[in-house]
């Protein structure tokens, strides 16, 4: 546990990535079976169960202490877990122990429990421990672990220990469970790659450039096929006959949240399609599709109101048979098949566009580009392509329909990290509300080069306001036009609304800042 | 309420006033006579007429030019009875947060005041210990009146840091200290532990190092930043740099190979604190008393009124009454929550 709490700290004061791979990997090479494999389910996410509940840790602490004095802090805290972790004080009679147990140790004992042994359990462990090991406890038996380390870092690092491609340990991933020894028993040499042929897993998908005006010479109808690029998230709908999954992009099981989709499924074979919801029978848009993401458990009503459906572009496999080795054209006729009869309510197959040349193309992006944001523009394939995890050169190409712009006025600065960390680097930007007043609109952080990022840290230097914590407030002088690719609804930002991935297209050092745009202007692109 | 006291000991939009004395304690403005607790600059202001205080915070005062040609300077050594007229006798107690920094201890009428300033009971080899003092009215502060707040031991702290020179010695760690006190303090703590290299210091802590160094304390070699060639950088590889917290992300570190920002402050117990301030590393060294501190030294006066000065009062003020204690907030203003 010692080793485990100091892992967690070391990670979570760590900036960059890569230094936080080191650390994780250096763990992971000194550290015995199966601490380390516990150690990456608990980082990765890929624990099943708490060990615990928050509702015992809270009732413990206040039976230890005064609840007044627990409200205050935590509300300065800020959270429940560290306020717990630094505001426990050893019971007078509490067993000392000599040394804490392993992180498995740990595990077994709480899992193995009942409930008045996993509250005992639980008082001795904080009773024995510093406030950053109390903290690892808390975090790691709710299952809230959050230090800036994603799912994908974890398998960048155990591919890196490996000297194996990250789509080695991604196809993997999902065929094992925690603490994952047939893994590291492979990593260590000792024993063949683990064998998962009987678990439904995710295969790394195949991605696109985007079209460079040099591609359009080796496209034609004869050789390429166009289709509509939908605004949804990509996803891998894999069935055999006992289990159904769905994957997002990054190989994360997401099934729970799409119950409805994964229930229509009649076939075997592996799909690559983008998810979309259907309010009325009609695509909905992003903003519809974002209620339905992150539901562990949806609610039958939301599932009504917003009915999961798989737009389908491709077919992995089918029953037992793998098709990654065919060309698009043979994968298409073997999709088509397939899905023939299936529910149209919940699959259709993506639509094959008419086009005879690059004038076609471009009307059909212009066509796009009038949806309001539900196609984001073309995907270009070539048909003799294979499937293939990653990005192929001159394969698939998308062209995406040109981002919106508007001129937005710069709020507030923050420092940014690593080489960045003495330059306000990242940017709130806001809109003109109808009293005139600017509302926050979004955030971003590239865009401009590094010549731009000095001329724009010395600009906030100059233009100093007040200051909240991290975040400096600057005069309202300076224009950003932001490009961005939707715009939808959101409660939580206090105009109402949010940008999808903006960036600063360039800086308008000539525009006054009050001819930048009103917050209509996203009003009229989300609609209704 | 202690209502006598309170007839001669008010809040005023200055400041803590002693009425019959027509004295200030640690005003933020300036005023005619004011008796200054230490020389952080939340409490030492300039511009007063006349001040009472320990020789040392009248060094520190003078080195920030607090002080000018005409002020009354009035150094009272610890325990040293100073009339100030009107019946009121004046001495100061050791408070142990940095070096000089007094309790004032206010007599009038067979009443005692004591008025902690910051105070801590941790030890600290620049300050003199804290000394508590029984009285009837306890004024103290509340910087970290929460049950969270529970320093660690300064040693661990440090093993901290030494550890990190050991296993990342290619990078330069940089230390961020208040000028005042936490650098000295933190410089010896680290010589203490091992640390043999010479400090390599920003240029705003050189002269209160230079001024507690004439006092005796000795803290081995130290050069300027400034002085090392851009060419010699790599030099401070594995070494530690100390400057204040404000410099950790600001331009002057993109001077520094590799830096590992780390700051040394009571408020890094505190996770998301750390990283606001993009702390890489967080050290927790305190010059204010923990939460349990303040209450065992506000029991162990005896006093049965306590006047809370800033911070976290709320929690405090409530801890306090459950033990009997008649706690008040006097909400003065104008303190800084960055000097801790």
């Amino acid at each position: 546990m010692e080793q485990f709490s100091q892992l967690l700290d070391d990670l979570y004061f760590t900036n960059s990535t890569k230094a936080k791979e080191a650390i994780l990997a250096d763990y992971l090479r000194k550290t015995p079976d199966p601490d380390r494999g516990w150690c990456i389910a608990a980082i990765a996410g890929t624990l099943r169960f708490d060990l615990f509940k928050r509702s015992l840790t809270k009732k413990l602490m206040s039976s230890r202490m005064d609840p007044f004095l627990f409200d205050v802090s935590r509300d300065y805290v800020g959270e429940l877990s560290e306020t717990v972790a630094l505001a426990w004080r050893p019971s007078k009679d509490a067993r000392r122990l000599n040394q804490l147990p392993s992180l498995s140790d740990v595990i077994e004992e709480f899992t193995s429990r009942d409930k008045a042994g996993i509250s005992t359990y639980l008082i001795e462990l904080l009773d024995n421990m510093t406030p950053p090991q109390r903290w690892a406890l808390l975090k790691l038996g709710t299952r809230g672990l959050r230090i800036g380390m994603s799912a994908r870092t974890v398998k960048r690092t155990l591919a890196n220990m490996k000297n194996v491609e990250l789509a080695v340990i991604e196809e993997l991933w999902h065929g094992l469970e925690p603490p994952y020894l047939s893994l590291f028993s492979w990593i260590d040499g000792r024993t063949d790659i683990p064998d998962i042929s009987d678990v439904l897993t995710y295969s790394p998908v195949m991605l696109a450039h985007p079209i460079e005006d040099k591609d359009f010479a080796r496209i034609s109808p004869e050789t390429h096929t166009a289709e509509w690029k939908f605004d949804g998230i990509r996803v891998q709908l894999a069935a055999n006959k006992t289990e159904r999954k769905l994957f997002s992009r990054k190989g994360d099981d997401i099934s729970h949240s799409f119950p409805d989709l994964l229930a229509a499924v009649d076939f075997e074979g592996i799909l690559d399609g983008e998810l979309l919801v259907k309010p009325d029978g009609q695509i909905g848009r992003f903003n519809d599709l974002q209620q339905r993401l992150n539901k562990k458990k949806p609610s039958k009503a939301i599932m009504e109101k917003l009915p999961a459906y798989l737009m389908v572009y491709d077919l992995l496999s089918i029953e037992e048979k793998n098709l990654k080795h065919e060309s698009l054209t043979t994968r298409r006729e073997e999709l088509t098949t397939l899905m023939r009869d299936r529910n149209k309510d919940r699959f259709s197959v993506s639509e094959l566009l008419d086009f005879t040349g690059k004038k076609d193309l471009e009307q059909l992006r212009v066509q796009a580009s009038e949806t309001g944001g539900l196609i984001e523009g073309l995907m270009i394939k070539d048909k003799a392509s294979t499937y293939v995890s990653g990005r192929p050169k001159h394969a698939w190409y998308k062209w995406k329909r040109d981002p919106f712009l508007l001129d937005a006025v710069l709020m507030y600065a923050q420092r940014g990290t690593g080489k960045r960390s003495s330059y306000y680097s990242d940017y709130t930007f806001g809109l003109w509300g109808e009293d005139g007043n600017l509302l926050p609109i979004g955030k971003a952080y590239f865009g401009f080069t590094d010549e731009e990022l000095k001329d724009i840290d010395k600009w906030i230097r100059n233009h100093k306001l007040k200051r909240f914590g991290p975040v400096q407030e600057v005069k309202k002088e300076l224009v950003f036009e932001v490009a961005f690719d939707s715009a939808h609804l959101s409660p939580r930002h206090k105009s109402g609304y949010a940008l999808r991935f903006p960036r600063i297209h360039r800086i308008r050092w000539d525009k006054p800042a009050n001819e930048a745009d009103t917050i209509d202007a996203v009003a009229a692109l989300v609609g209704g | 309420m202690n209502a006598q006291a309170e007839k001669w000991m008010q809040v005023k939009p200055e400041g803590l006033y002693c009425v019959p004395a027509d004295c200030y304690i640690d005003p933020h403005q300036a005023v005619k006579r004011a008796i200054i607790t230490h020389g952080h600059a939340d409490h030492a202001r300039s511009g007063h007429k006349t001040v009472y205080a320990t020789p040392e915070t009248l060094a520190i005062m003078q080195v920030r030019y607090y002080t000018a040609e005409d002020t009354e300077e009035i150094s009272l050594t610890y325990g040293q009875r100073q009339d100030l007229g009107n019946g009121v006798t004046l001495w100061l107690a050791p408070a142990g947060h940095i070096l000089g920094s007094a309790q004032a201890v206010l007599e009038y009428e067979g009443q005692r005041v004591v008025i902690s300033g910051d105070f801590k009971r941790h030890p600290d080899p620049t300050a003199k210990a804290f000394e508590v003092v029984p009285c009837d009215v306890f004024v103290t502060e509340a910087t970290f009146a929460l049950p969270v707040f529970k320093h660690p031991p300064l040693e661990d702290e440090i093993n901290k840091l030494i550890r990190s020179m050991e296993t990342l010695p290619e990078r330069t760690h940089l230390v961020g200290v208040y000028a005042l006190g936490k650098c000295q303090r933190v410089m010896l703590a680290l010589r203490a532990g091992g640390y043999s290299h010479p400090f390599y210091i920003h240029g705003a802590l050189k002269r209160l190092t230079e001024l507690y160094e004439s006092f005796g304390f000795d803290f081995g070699d130290w050069q300027l930043v400034s002085e090392i060639a851009v060419k010699d950088r790599d030099m401070l590889r594995g070494k530690i740099v100390l400057c204040p917290p404000s410099a950790l992300a600001d331009r002057w570190s993109r001077r520094m190979l590799d830096p590992l920002p780390t700051m040394a402050s009571g408020w890094m117990q505190i996770r998301a604190r750390a990283r606001q301030r993009r702390a890489e590393m967080a050290l927790i060294v305190s010059d204010h008393a923990d939460w349990d501190d303040l209450i065992d030294t506000a029991l162990a006066t005896g006093a049965p009124d306590v006047w809370i000065t800033h911070g976290r009062v709320e929690a405090l003020e409530y801890a306090l009454k459950q033990h009997g204690i008649r706690a008040k907030a006097l909400n003065l203003i104008g303190r800084d929550e960055e000097n801790d």
